[in-house]
């Protein structure tokens, strides 16, 4: 993996890449990469590396989340140092992300991680699509945009896979509320009835 | 002025092919523009058998997960299992037992066995003859069912593997039954060859529709047979050695010239090399427990993290990628559907032939609906 992110580096110097260890005991590390230069490092990976196959392509979503970090502070009081142990809350924005399993068929080597991501979930969600360089990620990529949002620039034909051409929302989302009338009830009971209570009283 | 319509020049015309067809396998459309027979334009339609599979599994408990990938191709549950079993024992580390990696061998090639023996009737009944091809290579799938069924309880649903192992040991006869059994496929695929392949209407509807070159079929992402059929030297169970695949002997057969042919006879071939690597498992099981009583099922917690694990399905490369918060429930659940992806050139394939061959050529990638819409 490491060898990779060098190659990268010394082909195509001004990307901005960067290995992200993955604590799983499997340490399938990824590269992320960023959205200008997707291609640019896809294109690398495809022709110089031989990563001639585009395995999986997945959405990932990861709305805004707070973190706890342990931080150590030097603290002086009256001329004397201590060492104080705090705990600090970080606000982590969210993002979209699309994740790309990359193998080498002709080495017969893999696999390589890469991560794309988006500005942020609402209104920068476009990053480079990958299908001009690997035809496998086309129905991927398509299904992505479909559940999660994700908007895929240079895609040949970005249309939504699985769910109807009307539907308007990303089901897979984390924040995805189904709707209460998606079955018809004709007469409402427990969680359905609470719901639509809820919604009355609201409106 | 005349009042009589305008002749016009030859024009396409638009078919919907599908959702019930019975040669679409399923629920599954193509919309294909054609002009006469020939097709110009093909545009699949998917989602007619869509429920989130992966929405559903990411809130369920990891466990739970388990019974829901027998639906995805509803053909192969247990390799189904087994992908996801080893892709949440990558994740969290788990060792598999012994005795299970033996166990998953052979019920792994069994389903490929009749995975196979299915897509031979199929794609004769996709080639209009109906039933009768189809009749024999049920009966012999009939066997490896009720196989599946004295293991396991149920014949298609299998829910069979457990992280770390398997749900329970074979039951008392099973492994002498399997034995015979398949002693007894090569004939079985012998009468089909004897019937089939040098039937001349079977090669005339199959040789040389819809080939496939090695470069074509890896940018697009094709796996398994139907990449192999194009000459690719590339099978999972060889290139990842997962299981103990490594210790047994068997050939990787390849096509030459990737048309529905060469995707035809290479599951012919595939079976046939499954029977040898089965007849080495089953001489070499040993006894011991068939699970790692370390590790858990119910209120399993993976560390933090991610994996991708992947094995050789009958249709292709099945991965799962799995991302754990530490949690008792799936942070993300892919599924790496290798029918939806293997149909990525179906257009490609199908473009120039005639209305009739495109059937065929769905027939050869040999696909499942309930893995293609999820």
């Amino acid at each position: 993996m490491t060898g990779v992110l060098e190659a990268i580096r010394a082909a195509l110097p001004s990307a901005g890449i960067e290995l992200l260890k993955n604590q799983s005991p499997c340490a399938q590390h990824s590269l992320l990469v960023a959205p200008k230069d997707a291609r640019a490092v896809a294109e690398f990976l495809r022709d110089s590396l031989g990563y001639d196959f585009c395995s999986n392509v997945s959405g990932v979503d990861w709305p805004a989340r707070k973190v706890k970090e342990a931080i150590v502070r030097r603290e002086t009081v009256e001329g004397v140092g201590t060492d104080v142990q705090e705990t600090i809350e970080r606000e982590i924005p969210g993002f979209l992300e699309a994740v790309y399993h990359l193998f080498s068929i002709a080495k017969k080597s893999g696999l390589l991680t890469l991560r794309v991501r988006t500005g942020n979930r609402d209104d920068e969600v476009s990053i480079p699509s990958l299908t001009p360089v690997w035809k496998s990620a086309d129905f991927q990529e398509r299904e992505a945009f479909d559940l999660y949002g994700i908007r895929f620039d240079g895609h040949p034909d970005l249309r939504r896979l699985l769910m109807w051409d009307e539907f308007a929302d990303h089901p897979m989302r984390k924040d995805y509320v189904p709707p209460d009338d998606y079955e018809y009830e004709p007469t409402p009971h427990d969680e359905i009835l609470a719901k639509v209570k809820s919604r009355t009283e609201a409106a | 002025m005349s009042h009589l319509p305008s002749l016009s020049p030859a024009r396409t015309i638009d078919v919907s092919l599908g959702p019930q067809h019975p040669s679409t396998h399923g629920v599954f459309r193509m919309n294909v523009t054609l002009d006469g027979e020939t097709v110009v334009k093909l545009q699949p339609v998917f989602g007619y058998l869509h429920r989130n599979h992966e929405k559903i599994a990411e809130g369920n408990s990891w466990l739970a997960a388990m019974p829901y990938t027998d639906r995805l191709d509803y053909i192969c549950s247990i390799t189904n299992n087994w992908a996801y079993a080893l892709a949440v024992e990558k994740l969290a580390g788990i060792e598999v037992a012994e005795r299970a990696e033996f166990i998953r061998v052979i019920v792994g090639e069994l389903t490929r066995l009749q995975n196979h023996a299915a897509f031979l009737g199929f794609i004769l009944g996709d080639m209009g003859a109906w039933g009768t091809a189809l009749m024999y290579a049920f009966r012999e799938r009939e066997k490896i069912l009720d196989l599946f069924e004295a293991l396991t309880g149920a014949r298609m649903m299998c829910n069979y593997m457990r992280f770390g192992g398997c749900r329970c040991d074979l039951p008392p006869g099973w492994l002498e039954t399997t034995r015979k059994l398949v002693d007894g496929f090569p004939a079985f695929l012998d009468e089909m060859e004897a019937l089939l392949t040098g039937n001349e209407i079977l090669l005339a509807r199959l040789q040389g529709v819809a080939p496939l070159t090695p470069e074509r079929a890896i940018n697009g992402g094709m796996s398994g047979p139907v990449l192999r059929a194009s000459g690719v030297d590339y099978d999972i169970r060889k290139v990842d050695n997962y299981g103990i695949y490594g210790r047994f002997k068997f050939r990787v057969p390849r096509g030459s010239v990737g048309d529905c042919y060469d995707r035809f006879m290479l599951r012919v071939l595939e079976a046939r090399e499954s029977v040898e690597i089965l007849k080495q498992a089953i001489a070499g099981i040993p006894g011991g427990p068939v699970i790692n009583p370390k590790a858990k099922q119910r209120g399993f917690r993976p560390p933090v993290g991610e994996a991708y694990g992947r094995i050789e399905g009958p249709k292709g490369e099945l991965g799962f990628y799995l991302i754990s918060d530490g949690s008792d429930r799936p942070y993300r659940f892919r599924v790496r559907p290798p029918s939806l992806i293997n149909l990525t050139l179906l257009e490609e394939l199908s473009i120039g032939a005639k209305i009739a061959d495109v059937m065929v050529i769905l027939g050869s990638i040999d696909i499942v609906l309930g893995e293609v819409d999820r």
